[in-house]
């Protein structure tokens, strides 16, 4: 604990710092994102399956809120997505896994294509869809009705899928969310007793628990102090182990620290557009796209 | 460590310098004197007279007084906000005073008649003139229960699957049935009696009965219950709706495992309330189950009686004793009411927290 707690003083300090010197900061953050480890994936259970996006838009009534975003996200990757806040990173995460569409008025257009399959194809059965393509939201949303356990355990009760090993994945879900220790003693209780960040987590392990190949997250830590959003950058370095994710987020820093790619959108009074896409130790010290890098470095957003 | 803390400060003792000391009292205290004193001499040499024009003498000088205490004491801002308290101060006195009034008087005539007894007896052995311990309201009472009962099972359902389809479907007549459930609550209950009095047992033939007398009470209840759960289904976040779809959930699945059950105790309420909103109902009652001096524990057939019914039947027939029968009976609607007021009251703190 006390490391952590050091590692993320650093951390913060860093980010005071950084704010004067843009140069220092780029440095340090590609050498944070460089220092992820490469992992061997071979023989894992859990296995992520790549997501590709071509040239997809959305809109909100006539509203034209995203354009021409091409994407790859390959099987094992994090990759984040930043941007100025309105810039259509969040309608493009929801568009991945068919939430836009609850929006009234939405609309959209393109493919995103799951394991070589277009989600948005006639007939395909939505539902199925989201099982494979799990979701952490910004604001921590346990189920209050319902006990911890039950929490991790509601995917499978809501998409009404007949498990043996209740147990196993209920501390397998909560073991990759990096709960279980917090809360095994207690999975009785209701999921609204636990902190802030405990309850992210729990909302972590409910998505896990239906066993999804690709987790999008949209600003899960914005809600949080920063040591839950330690924990849970840590979590998420943990499942990038195993699945794809994808992660919106306003925090250059979290983006440094836990993607191996990043894509940069901006709207320039029109529809949010992908600036650029690449590495994220490219993104944030050698830019191609001279916007990026006025953003990466502070001097706008 | 707190006891550490309460060692070193022991010696500084908690104050409260908000608190109005007596000597600030004092002008506000010669206030109030002048004010009675006024009152009472305006009664003595004046031609107002009697309850009203005390009231009335010492709402105005009570006005004066407080009015001139404060300008003295502060200024004209203070004089004049404390003349708007004294206007919200009575505008409260004259809501609570009638509520006052009716349950004083429906105990203290009431309670003449009140006794265990009248829960064991009905009046199938009584005549209007028989004493107090003869002839109960057991058959009133179970009248009620059932048709209330029964109305509740027919209403919960539709009320609930309404809210649902305004605040889940959300569907092109949401903003049309809103309204019509909107307008359906300032129906007068008398015409809820006739509807079901004209449809049911003119069309149909049907006789007098229990049955028809929830139906008509169920129309009552279907506006009540229903905007009270929208509003309650209305307070759940829509953050928990969206987290169940992104896990793979259907919409019916979501809505009855997650958005029901975070609203539980709110839906209960509206039920309750809409009990409540019912218990009473005397039009509709009388035009629809006849009304029966027997005890009839069968909704569907035979007429039966309620306790709106008895009480109204009760002080047709005049003469002290059913005079104060009827009286007996308002008692006992009012403690069914108030039961299902206080219990709603108590689900709701819960809920609340």
């Amino acid at each position: 604990m006390s490391t952590n707690e050091s590692d993320l003083s650093a951390k913060i300090n860093q980010k005071g710092d950084s704010a004067k010197n843009a140069t220092d900061q780029s440095k340090s953050l590609s050498s944070v994102s460089s220092a992820r480890k490469v992992v061997d994936r071979t023989g894992s259970k859990f296995v992520g399956t790549g997501l590709t996006t071509k040239n997809v838009h959305a809109w909100f009534g006539k509203k034209h809120a995203l354009a021409d975003v091409s994407m790859d996200f390959a099987s094992g990757t994090v990759t984040a997505l930043i941007g100025p806040s309105g810039c259509g990173k969040s309608t493009f995460l929801r568009t991945l896994n068919r939430m836009h569409e609850f929006i009234p008025g939405a609309a959209m257009a393109g493919s995103v294509v799951l394991d070589g399959k277009d989600i948005y194809e006639a007939g395909t059965d939505v539902t199925k869809i989201r099982l494979r393509i799990g979701m952490v939201f910004q604001k921590p949303n346990p189920f209050p009705s319902m006990s911890i356990e039950e929490n991790v355990l509601s995917g499978l009760k809501l998409a009404q899928i007949k498990i043996q090993n209740r147990e196993q994945i209920l501390q397998e879900s909560l073991e990759r969310a990096g709960l279980w220790k917090e809360v095994k003693d207690r999975l009785g209780e209701f999921g609204g007793s636990l902190s802030g960040g405990q309850q992210q987590r729990l909302c972590i392990a409910r998505a896990l628990a239906v066993n999804p190949e690709v987790l999008l997250m949209d600003e899960p830590c914005s809600a949080l102090d920063p040591g839950s959003t330690l924990k849970i950058e840590e979590t998420i370095s943990e499942l990038a182990k195993t699945i794809t994710v994808v992660i919106v987020t306003h925090n250059m820093q979290q983006a440094a620290r836990v993607s191996d790619y990043t894509g940069f959108f901006l709207s320039d009074n029109g529809p949010g557009e992908l600036i650029e896409v690449a590495p994220t130790s490219q993104i944030f010290s050698n830019p191609k796209d001279p916007k990026t890098e006025a953003y990466v470095t502070g001097r706008f957003g | 460590m707190s006891s550490q803390t309460l060692n070193k400060h022991s010696q500084v003792k908690p104050l409260k310098p908000w608190n109005i000391t007596p000597r600030e009292l004092l002008p506000d205290f010669i206030g109030v004197l002048l004010a009675v004193g006024a009152t009472i001499l305006t009664l003595d040499f004046t031609p107002m007279r009697g309850k009203l024009g005390f009231i009335g003498a010492l709402f105005f000088y009570s006005m004066i007084a407080t009015a001139s205490v404060n300008a003295i004491k502060r200024d004209a801002k203070a004089a004049k906000n404390s003349i708007s308290s004294l206007f919200i101060y009575v505008a409260a006195g004259i809501v609570v005073t009638p509520v006052a009034s009716i349950v004083y008087t429906i105990i203290s005539r009431g309670l003449a008649g009140f006794g265990l007894g009248i829960f064991k007896t009905d009046m199938g052995n009584a005549v209007p003139d028989s004493p107090l311990n003869e002839g109960g309201l057991l058959h009133a009472l179970i009248g009620t229960i059932e048709t209330v009962l029964f109305a509740t099972i027919i209403c919960v359902p539709i009320a609930i699957l309404t809210a649902l389809y305004l605040t889940e479907i959300r569907g092109r007549f949401s903003g049309l049935v809103r309204f019509l459930v909107q307008a359906m609550s300032g129906v007068p209950s008398i015409i809820a009696g006739l509807f079901i009095y004209a449809i049911y047992l003119i069309s149909f033939k049907a006789k007098y009965s229990g049955f028809a007398g929830s139906l008509a009470l169920s129309i009552l209840m279907l506006p009540t219950v229903a905007r009270v759960a929208e509003e309650v289904l209305k307070l759940i976040p829509d953050d928990l709706r969206e987290a169940g779809l992104a896990l793979g959930a259907t919409q019916w699945r979501t809505v009855s495992k997650i958005v029901i059950p975070a609203a539980r105790s709110g839906l209960v309420t509206a039920v309750i309330l809409g009990v409540a909103r019912i218990a009473g109902e005397t039009a509709p009652i009388i035009l629809t189950i006849g009304g029966n001096d027997r005890v009839n524990w069968n909704l569907f057939s035979e007429q039966m009686s309620s306790l709106p019914f008895y009480i109204w039947r009760q002080y047709l027939y005049g003469g002290d004793l059913a005079t104060s029968r009827a009286w007996t009976g308002i008692l006992v609607l009012m403690i069914i009411v108030m039961f299902f007021f206080t219990l709603t009251r108590l689900l709701s703190r819960k809920g609340g927290k």
